[in-house]
């Protein structure tokens, strides 16, 4: 009896050790070349991916207004107002009515018509860095979204016409881009309720002041 | 002024700091404007306008940095995305 359990105990590590082998095979294989990147490369850091993404949260902050900054917290992607005449395309006319961009980290602009809500175009553009400090040509979201913001500013000619153009709906969902726009409208609408109110307390900047 | 460089894993990077008024900083500065925009960089300089708005320019040459502006910031040139 103890003979045959000692046998069946024996055949079931044996059997489990098999199963088990390949799994520990991968993992040590995993772990070696976590240490040790042949490229010289390092491996993906979340905590240092995490640093990046604040430091670069910091720096647009500097750079953008509070209501951007507000937009850019709460909802996750800013709003550019297009400056061209005639629309972000050249032979677009839309009878001088304002347009607008909005910008996702990582994902194309969005050109819009505030007025109707209608969607443009999508304009599909990366900043590659080629050096690729970490292995990644890939920059923190926010820095992506500063990227954008300041060359839509500053020259929204060049960077439209360096970007891939496509129809709504190429990469970023029409339905949620329609949301993104009604959620941007209920925060507008708070903020100026907000700051309406502010103006209206007592000692706010429109509030009078109580007498001495 | 402050040069940053915005690189992936790592947010901006400051890369060149010095007076412009000093002739020996100004020079460094001039080389490492040179040198960034040879690597394929672009330069932005954030700016506030006299209402308040902030934009930001694009800047080719040193001698397009405004003069009272604190730093340059360099980000890797657009390119057009996934097709």
């Amino acid at each position: 009896m103890t003979v045959a359990l000692c046998a069946t105990a024996i055949v079931v590590l044996a059997l489990l050790w098999e199963v088990s082998m390949p799994w520990l095979d991968r993992k040590l294989d995993e772990r070696r070349h976590r240490r040790e990147r042949p490229d010289g490369t390092h491996g993906y850091d979340p905590g240092r991916e995490r640093r990046a993404e604040q430091r670069a949260r910091e720096l647009l902050r500097s750079c953008v207004n509070d209501e951007e900054w507000g937009m850019y917290s709460d909802l996750g992607f800013l709003r550019v107002w297009g400056g061209r005449a005639s629309g972000p395309e050249a032979g677009q006319d839309f009878g001088g009515a304002p347009y607008a961009y909005l910008i996702y980290p990582h994902k194309p602009i969005v050109a819009y018509l505030p007025q109707t809500r209608r969607l443009l175009n999508e304009y599909c553009v990366e900043f590659p860095d080629e050096t690729r400090p970490y292995g990644s040509a890939r920059l923190p979201d926010s820095d992506d979204v500063l990227a954008k913001w300041m060359a839509l500013n500053a020259d929204e000619t060049r960077l439209i016409s360096a970007a891939n153009m496509h129809l709504p709906g190429r990469q970023v969902d029409p339905r949620q881009v329609t949301r993104d726009l009604w959620r941007l409208s209920q925060w507008e609408r708070e903020r100026l309720v907000r700051e309406q109110r502010r103006a209206a307390a007592p000692g706010g900047p429109g509030g009078s002041v109580p007498a001495p | 002024m402050k040069f940053l460089r915005m690189r992936p894993g790592y947010g901006e990077q400051l890369i060149a700091e010095g007076d412009v008024t000093i002739p020996s900083e100004h020079e460094i500065l001039v080389e490492e404007f040179r040198r960034q925009l040879d690597g394929g960089m672009w330069a932005a300089v954030p700016t506030t306008t006299h209402t308040g708005r902030r934009e930001a320019q694009m800047v080719q040459t040193f001698d397009q940095i405004p003069q009272d502006s604190g730093r340059v910031i360099f980000f890797p040139r657009a390119a057009g995305g996934a097709r």
